[in-house]
């Protein structure tokens, strides 16, 4: 075992035993990280690695949230199903988008707003649909069984959540060492030089954006059967992509860690800065707090606070510090010489 | 029996002709020098063989088979490498990992795809920075990566766009000298330069082109002495101040 | 289909879309000199009204008067942003110079929130309520009137980059900055004061569209979208792009008021964003990337 493995393994340890020790509200925080954990790493896998910037990333939760809801509601499907239909209409609808985006060339900020007018439309869409909420949205029964993915407490969303953004690790680990991992990153560096290597770039960016897309919509359901309140503003808007790739960009774009990193950083902070100032009166202080934060970090730590905190780490961990990547121990130990 | 065989290409860019009318064949296993002033449509020439952009007429002939309509990851998958004039690094990778990448377009497995390209690294003299980010090499070095990821693809036919610009006398020497030994294994070779002592060494005929059109071809001594030749990069009035 | 119905909706799309080219003239200057996207666009126009309403409120001075304090005072905005941050991202991968001004963005929105809370206001400006009639049509004379506003400045604007020796540096480095670089120019400071120049046309349409619409926070995000459609249509970088598509757009809009219930006319507009980005990236009048 890595010593950097080992070190996970005794926080992941730590984590499982934290509902023992901590009440609800708190637990409550900690749904929150890893639910954003998750949502980064699943938009990281687009654009940490294949470097293509989503702005519209809220989409996917959406379709998720949407999907399963709509099936459990009105066909008594249970959301662990409906969360596997709603991953299969998010790749449709990621295909479609990169098909747009890829065979006709957008790329850079030509892609960016066009996944934000994806989002934007189908916001729009879904505020006119009568089954779907229109403009007062959607409201949950609570009907607590493992069946409807509903639960009393936040214990059981708590390890749900984690399970999730383990998960999400793991497929970015596995990603990132894999053939495929190693063509979307030498398309985020160089498209063309890939393709004159052999990559077939519109193939491995298609696989990128379905795989974001599928996973990131997993947590719309996830959402919907936590929160109990579904709103087409809230779950296609703009707010919710934006603070989905804030702790990824904080944390380390491409990275493995970087993700979960910013999430643990920026999500206590974002929880508990809301709580503090809102109930003082002082609505949207917070979100400056959090704006003056990313701008901060972009400026002075552009490779994300995951590369200072690797550096410093180091010579405990023994991490491979001459590639952004952490390689494990093998490469760890080439690179030493 | 000839590698590659390009009948009456043409290229224009909306009015301005890059490739006119141009027709050579490289035998398998030589080494066919291009040469040529700037903007006589070299670099066009290898967009158009490697699928970066379309000919508006002519054949391009790879082994006996057409060229035509492929894309640039196909290209190089029936065999057809290139590298580029300015080189293009995956810069915040390790060398390894750069040269993996193209390893990878012929193994699928990681390990075997590792081990190759260890072995081309080292033979291109960049074994002690095989982990170190593409980013900080020096150019010289960037060049001799640019080529070792284009080798690892196992290319029967490579084309060199200016590896040798930039390069000081020592690094010349031993690019040639890589360049030999790539095409002793049975590389094909189709190279650009404007570093004479490099096209001199290395091609057995050379092709100097201009305006988009041959305007000579031969071994590098015919070429090197042919009057449209040096017209084309020192001008007439020179070459009429030479009779 | 009424006929005068139609011909209203024309004219009115027309006359704001004359104030979407005036937003967008801001965006695509900015893109044009630094190719850097103002994801916070919207949100200085905004404060550009805000700071436009609390004149009116306080001091009593119509926004068509307070347009030049606006404008400058949106100006020192834009100018301060773009040395303190916008500067420093410029070489920075796309992802990363995204955030920054998403970032600002969210920053101003929650001051206007912070400051002034989250309740619509709708000022009684002079004028803010006649309307007059031009064919048939029934037509806002506010609308008219900052119609005519952001032409005039529209067309300033063209004249100074033109003629003036700024505007011939800005030109210059948009161009190339290496270059302006080389003879002299100091890039730094022309693109604080194009960054500038660029916010404080948006103030400035800020203060022409009060007496349009209520004033809130959130306003500034569609906007900043509706800037990025007009720039993209007309073309990235190019500034008469900006006028033609603006008044394109807000024809479009106006128009499939006609057969789509108004909250759904923004799809129109992101169709419209698609289909252009897929069939005319450059933009109608062509622009650079």
């Amino acid at each position: 075992m890595t010593r950097l493995n080992i070190f996970l393994a005794i926080i992941l340890s730590i984590l499982l035993l934290l509902p023992l020790f901590l009440e609800k509200y708190v637990l409550g925080i900690f749904v929150m990280i890893f639910f954003y954990a998750y949502l980064g790493q699943s938009w990281n896998i687009l654009t940490g690695y294949t470097g293509h910037i989503s702005l519209g990333h809220a989409l996917y939760v959406g379709v998720g949230a949407y999907t399963s809801t709509y099936l459990a509601q009105n066909y008594g499907l249970s959301p662990w199903i409906g969360m596997l239909v709603g991953g299969v209409f998010a790749v449709a609808i990621a295909l479609f988008l990169g098909y747009l985006g890829f065979r006709f060339g957008l790329r850079g900020v030509y892609f960016v707003i066009l996944t934000i007018a994806f989002a934007e439309i189908t916001r729009l869409i879904v505020s006119h649909v009568e089954a779907l909420g229109s403009f007062s949205g959607i409201f949950l029964d609570f009907k607590p069984s493992f069946w409807n993915f509903q639960f009393r407490g936040n214990v059981p969303y708590y390890y749900i959540a984690l399970g999730f953004m383990v998960f999400s690790i793991i497929v970015v680990r596995i990603l990132e060492v894999s053939r495929a991992g190693r063509f979307m990153v030498a398309i985020r560096e160089d498209e063309e030089a890939a393709q004159a290597l052999g990559v077939n770039a519109f193939k491995y960016n298609m696989i990128a954006i379905a795989l974001s897309a599928f996973m990131t919509s997993l947590a719309g359901t996830f959402y919907a059967n936590y929160v109990f309140y579904l709103h087409p503003d809230t779950l296609f808007g703009m707010a919710l992509s934006i603070e989905l790739i804030l702790r990824p960009i904080i944390g380390g774009l491409g990275t493995i860690l970087g993700p979960v990193l910013g999430s643990f950083i920026l999500t206590p902070l974002s929880e508990i800065s809301r709580a503090y100032f809102t109930k003082g009166g002082f609505e949207g202080l917070h979100l400056i707090l959090y704006g003056v934060i990313a701008v901060l970090v972009v400026l002075f730590m552009p490779k994300g606070i995951i590369y200072y905190v690797k550096r410093w780490l180091n010579p405990m961990l023994k991490l491979d510090k001459k590639t952004l990547v952490y390689r494990g121990n093998k490469k760890g130990a080439e690179a030493k010489s | 029996m000839s590698i590659l065989k390009v009948t009456a290409l043409n290229k224009r860019f909306g009015g301005l002709t890059a490739i006119s009318e141009l027709s050579f064949e490289l035998g398998q296993g030589k080494i066919l020098g291009l040469i040529g002033p700037n903007g006589a449509g070299k670099t066009s020439l290898f967009n158009c063989l490697s699928g970066f952009h379309a000919p508006d007429s002519g054949e391009m002939m790879f082994s006996g088979k057409s060229l035509a309509g492929m894309q640039p990851y196909q290209v190089c998958q029936a065999g057809l490498a290139r590298t580029f004039q300015i080189v293009k690094p995956f810069l915040t990778i390790s060398v390894l990992d750069n040269v993996m990448v193209g390893a990878l377009t012929r193994e699928t497995s990681i390990k075997k795809a590792r081990e190759a390209s260890m072995e081309i690294i080292q033979w291109a003299g960049l074994g002690p920075m095989a982990h170190k980010e593409a980013e900080g090499l020096p150019l010289p070095l960037r060049k001799r990566l640019e080529m070792a990821r284009a080798l690892a693809t196992r290319p029967k036919l490579l084309l060199l766009d200016e590896v040798m610009a930039g390069l000081n006398p020592t690094e010349v020497s031993e690019i040639i000298g890589l360049i030999r030994e790539v095409n002793q294994k049975g590389v094909s070779i189709l190279l650009i330069e404007h570093v004479m002592q490099g096209i001199m060494a290395l091609s057995e005929r050379v092709l100097a082109i201009n305006y988009g059109s041959r305007i000579a071809e031969g071994t590098p001594a015919e070429v090197v002495k042919d009057e449209k030749v040096i017209e084309a990069y020192l001008g007439k009035e020179f070459l009429n101040a030479q009779s | 289909m009424d006929s005068t119905l139609a011909l209203q909706l024309l004219i009115q799309g027309i006359l704001l879309g004359g104030l979407y080219g005036l937003i967008a003239l801001g965006l695509s200057l900015i893109f044009g000199v630094m190719g850097v996207i103002n994801f916070a666009h919207g949100q200085m126009m905004v404060i550009g009204m805000y700071i436009s309403y609390w004149i009116f409120v306080l001091l009593g001075v119509e926004p068509y008067l307070s347009l030049i304090i606006v404008s400058a005072a949106i100006f020192v905005l834009g100018y301060v942003i773009q040395s303190s941050v916008v500067n420093r991202i410029l070489d920075y991968p796309e992802a990363m110079q995204v955030l920054p001004l998403v970032a600002i963005g969210i920053i101003l929105e929650n001051t206007a929130l912070l400051l002034w809370g989250p309740d619509h206001r709708s000022p009684h400006t002079a004028f803010s309520l006649d309307t007059i009639w031009l064919g048939g049509a029934m037509i806002d004379v506010s609308r008219l009137i900052a119609f005519s506003f952001a032409i005039i400045i529209t067309f300033a604007i063209f004249i100074f980059l033109k003629k003036s020796h700024m505007g011939k540096r800005i030109r210059a480095a948009a161009d190339n900055r290496m270059a302006a670089t080389l003879v002299g120019i100091n890039v730094s400071r022309i693109n604080n004061f194009s960054f500038g120049l660029g916010a404080a046309t948006t103030g400035a349409a800020g203060a022409l569209l009060l007496p349009l619409m209520p004033l809130s926070p959130s306003l500034g995000h569609d906007f900043t979208l509706t800037a990025f459609i007009v720039v993209i249509l007309g073309g990235m970088g190019n500034l008469v792009g900006a006028l033609v598509g603006g008044l394109i757009l807000g024809v479009a809009e106006s128009m499939s008021t006609l057969f789509l219930p108004a909250t759904l006319k923004q799809v129109v507009s992101f169709g419209i964003l698609v289909v252009i980005m897929l069939f005319r990236p450059q933009g109608l009048l062509g622009g650079k990337k």
